[in-house]
């Protein structure tokens, strides 16, 4: 007998449900062995990793802050890999606006509120967009991969926050390598009365559904499917497939440029070296799972949020580390990357019936 | 022994390959539906049939890449289970497709050697004397030591083949060999298929579409229609007509309108001393034409003497690139398709697959090349490009709903579907490339007869087609390209295949 990968004649509409459910089932079996690894309970670690942040209105908001950001890095991150523009940069591009958010932030006294927020707003979406200028340039007018410059220039945004925090912008009370609390007319308000939730939330799910609308509903984003499915019947078509791109990739930048000044501005009031725990490169994991597709950008970035925050209570109460968050993302991502080559393949066994 | 002596002396013939009640359904599709078909010792033998009759997914099950899932196959009398590639090429059948399986940058030997060699014996010297024996055998020259990147598609055919006949196949099975090859290689094809069965007694099965090629040097013709042969029968005494009555049910042909041939409109496509400088030489030098109004000029050619790099220098892609294009006396600036278009440049490329986005719907691929029309002020207008869509879905025959992805078209519809995007903003000028390669008879009729009726409407096409019928039956005046060079031009009345083949070779 013999296995064999077969591609799929059809696909019945049990599919992809079945399989994302057996991702699922495998993500908890190799988390568990690892959790057990790490001398936990399983059961008792998945109680708090999954089920601990939702049973209080406290856990709930904490997770909807926690998903803020990739509400805007998973959104970035599918607007790009739609057309092709494989941006792994928006982690960089999330830096890049968290500094032009607090150079607004730092020069803000005596501003009105308003204007204080719509600047920052901009001030992020133009950081993030001057990050992913280079590589899209690059790309663009002389074909240079953007995974490898998008992907190298997130370390240099973050020696560029480091150094400014330990030169220009050191906390002049403190001496700590943060800058001071930025001035008030910038903080974003508060969405939910008694929570952390903050107006980033409501200007990721309208970037969410900005993105959904243009890339479904317009030319511009007719064109960029059309490219990113296929580039050379795109260029035959007559389409103007570099300028598409870099039209994307600045669009993206901007995106994930405005989640750097939602920490900013909403969660931090101040910008430090911590101000990103890898939101940009989670982001990528938010996309992929989501499969491109925006409404499900939200969900996923909510199911992350709640990981993330159950991560900390399962990290107190069963003293693991409370990196065991980002191996269940890790491996979940893992899982469900793999369920859907099974959406296009399938698995034969050959009776081996040879000759006689 | 000619062609009728196989035939008439064949009483005693013994039968190479059997196959007896073969099905195979994938899904919901019955891919074969029950075959019975017996191919002669040594004879040749034509497969005929539409494409999705099932030519392919028999031969498949013939070559162990499918599994049957009803009847039974035999090999010289004895039934076998052929239940993969290697248990075929051990029961002694080879297979040649149109995708060839060499190593690019080994030579002829290695490649030989390649398939039967064990992981510690390799006799490259002893290989390269059975294969030179081998071609004095059947009287075919090649250089064993060639790299295989090195010789031009028909001799890499040719090495396929002899890879198979020196794997010990004695049912040799081709699949479209012609598809690949200009008008003077297909002959010398024919001759080493005709070679093979009288020297060696060699059978073949020949799947193709091209009835020239059957009268040429089949014995027998079967026509495989919806998954079943409708018809064994003797190629000598069968007509182009009664095949494709038998292999297309109940659909007749329409005869292409001729139309007033005449050349004396304006010029609407000029190209001026174009050069094209490509790994390290020119692909096309000092290359001069005209197309005028009304006019469908074909560039006949072998395959490979810039007739690809001519069309893709349409839309001045190439970064070294010289001459001048105008379209409609006025010359296109900043090279790119999207220039040409706006000049009202249409184009059909070389291959379909490369031409549409297959992800993308029927509407979505016909409005591409015209988003600025369908969109406003960047708003997709649904209900214009679903009118639209339906509409050049009736007027092109395209069986096909508008919001279906063109990935799941037969190949005739989603040609359809790109001369449909091509034609249906009239073009001034346009530039045509294969335009019926790998199509059907019935899709081949209908291409072949669009352009009849956009010539007639006033476009200046340039046909690119590496089939010389196809070119004879469409073109007012033929140009033969030949190394990067127009070398000679033909008017309708002078026509003349001969002259016109030997202008294609160079002579």
């Amino acid at each position: 007998m013999k296995l064999r990968i077969a591609l799929r004649a059809n696909r019945p509409w049990w599919l992809s449900p079945v399989l994302i459910a057996i991702a699922i089932i495998l993500t908890f079996i190799i988390s568990s062995a690892m959790i057990r690894w790490a001398g936990a309970n399983p059961f008792a670690a998945f109680k708090y990793l999954l089920g601990s942040p939702l049973q209080s209105k406290f856990g709930i908001t904490e997770a909807i802050l926690s998903a803020t950001p990739l509400v805007l890095t998973g959104g970035a991150v599918a607007l790009a890999f739609r057309a092709g523009y494989w941006n792994i940069g928006a982690e960089g591009q999330l830096l890049a606006g968290a500094i032009c958010a607090t150079v607004v932030g730092l020069h803000a006294d005596g501003m009105p509120h308003w204007l204080g927020i719509i600047l920052v707003v901009i001030a992020g979406a133009v950081g993030g967009m001057l990050w992913a200028f280079v590589p899209a340039l690059l790309r663009s007018r002389l074909g240079i991969d953007e995974v490898v410059t998008t992907l190298l220039l997130n370390p240099v945004a973050l020696l560029v926050v480091t150094g400014l925090l330990n030169g220009p912008w050191r906390n002049p009370e403190t001496q700590f390598p943060e800058t001071k609390v930025l001035s008030e007319n910038i903080f974003f308000p508060k969405v939910y009365p008694g929570s952390r939730i903050h107006l980033g939330l409501i200007i990721g799910i309208v970037a969410l559904a900005v993105c959904w609308w243009v890339v479904g509903r317009t030319a511009g984003g007719l064109k960029m499917r059309a490219v990113g499915l296929a580039p050379g019947a795109a260029r035959i078509a007559g389409l103007k497939v570099e300028k598409t791109l870099f039209t994307t990739a600045l669009a993206s930048g901007a995106i994930a440029g405005i989640a750097g000044a939602g920490e900013v501005a909403g969660v931090a009031h101040q910008l430090t070296d911590g101000i990103s725990p890898g939101f940009g490169y989670t982001g990528v994991v938010v996309a992929t799972l989501a499969a491109l597709s925006f409404p499900a950008v939200l969900l996923i970035a909510f199911v992350l949020g709640i990981i993330n925050v159950g991560s900390f209570s399962a990290s107190r109460a069963l003293s693991i580390p409370s990196t065991i968050g980002e191996v269940v993302q890790a491996v979940l991502l893992t899982t469900v990357v793999s369920a859907l080559v099974f959406m296009k393949y399938r698995i034969v066994l050959d009776k081996g019936k040879h000759r006689d | 022994m000619s062609t009728a002596d196989v035939v008439t002396g064949n009483s005693v013939a013994t039968s190479a390959v059997s196959l007896s009640g073969l099905r195979k359904v994938y899904g919901d599709v019955v891919a074969v539906a029950k075959v019975d078909l017996e191919v002669r010792t040594g004879e040749i033998h034509a497969l005929l049939g539409e494409n999705g009759a099932g030519k392919t997914t028999l031969m498949r099950l013939l070559y162990g890449l499918a599994k049957p899932d009803a009847g039974s196959i035999s090999i010289d009398g004895t039934q076998i289970a052929i239940t993969s590639p290697k248990v075929a090429r051990a029961a002694g059948i080879g297979m040649v497709t149109q995708h060839f399986s060499l190593v690019k940058t080994m030579t002829v030997t290695e490649n030989l050697v390649l398939q039967d060699a064990g992981f510690f014996s390799l006799d490259l010297a002893g290989a390269r004397k059975k294969l030179l024996t081998l071609c004095e055998e059947i009287g075919l020259e090649i250089d064993p030591d060639a790299r295989i990147d090195s010789l031009p598609v028909a001799m890499q055919q040719r090495v396929e083949i002899l890879k198979a006949l020196a794997g010990g196949c004695k049912v040799l099975i081709l699949d479209e060999p012609t598809a690949v090859l200009g008008p003077q290689d297909v002959d010398s094809l024919l001759d080493v298929i005709r070679r093979l069965r009288d020297t060696i007694g060699l059978s073949v099965i020949l799947i193709t579409h091209k009835m020239h090629e059957i009268s040429k040097v089949a014995d027998r013709v079967s026509v495989l229609r919806r998954g079943e042969i409708v018809a064994t029968e003797n190629a000598n005494g069968m007509s182009i007509a009664s095949l494709t009555s038998l292999m297309v049910e109940g659909v007749q042909q329409e005869v292409v309108e001729e139309g007033i041939r005449s050349s004396h409109g304006a010029s609407v496509l000029e190209i001026k001393d174009l050069t094209v400088h490509l790994r390290g030489h020119d692909v096309i030098s000092d290359l001069s034409l005209e197309v005028r109004r009304g006019e469908i000029v074909g560039i006949a050619g072998v395959s490979g003497n810039g007739q690809s790099e001519l069309v893709q220098a349409l839309s001045g892609v190439f970064a070294h690139q010289t001459g001048e294009i105008s379209v409609d006396g006025k010359v296109v600036k900043g090279g790119s398709p999207a220039a040409f278009a706006q000049a009202g440049f249409g184009r059909l490329g070389e291959d379909r697959h490369a031409s549409a986005v297959s992800a993308l719907t029927v509407e979505e691929n016909l409005i591409l090349d015209r988003l600025h029309f369908f969109s406003k002020p960047g708003l997709l207008l649904k209900r214009k490009i679903r009118k639209f869509a339906e509409e050049s879905i009736t007027n092109f025959a395209i069986k096909a709903k508008p919001d279906q992805a063109i990935g799941t078209l037969s190949g005739g519809n989603m040609q359809k579907v790109l001369l449909a995007r091509l034609f249906g903003e009239r073009p001034l000028a346009a530039v045509v490339s294969q335009p019926t390669r790998g199509l059907d008879v019935v899709s081949t009729g209908y291409v072949r007869q669009l352009l009849m009726i956009e010539r007639n409407a006033g476009v200046g096409i340039l046909l690119v087609s590496e089939d010389l019928d196809e070119i004879l039956e469409l073109s007012d005046r033929v140009l033969v390209i030949f190394k990067g060079k127009i070398v000679g031009e033909v008017a309708r009345n002078e026509f003349d295949r001969v002259a016109i083949g030997a202008m294609m070779a160079g002579v």
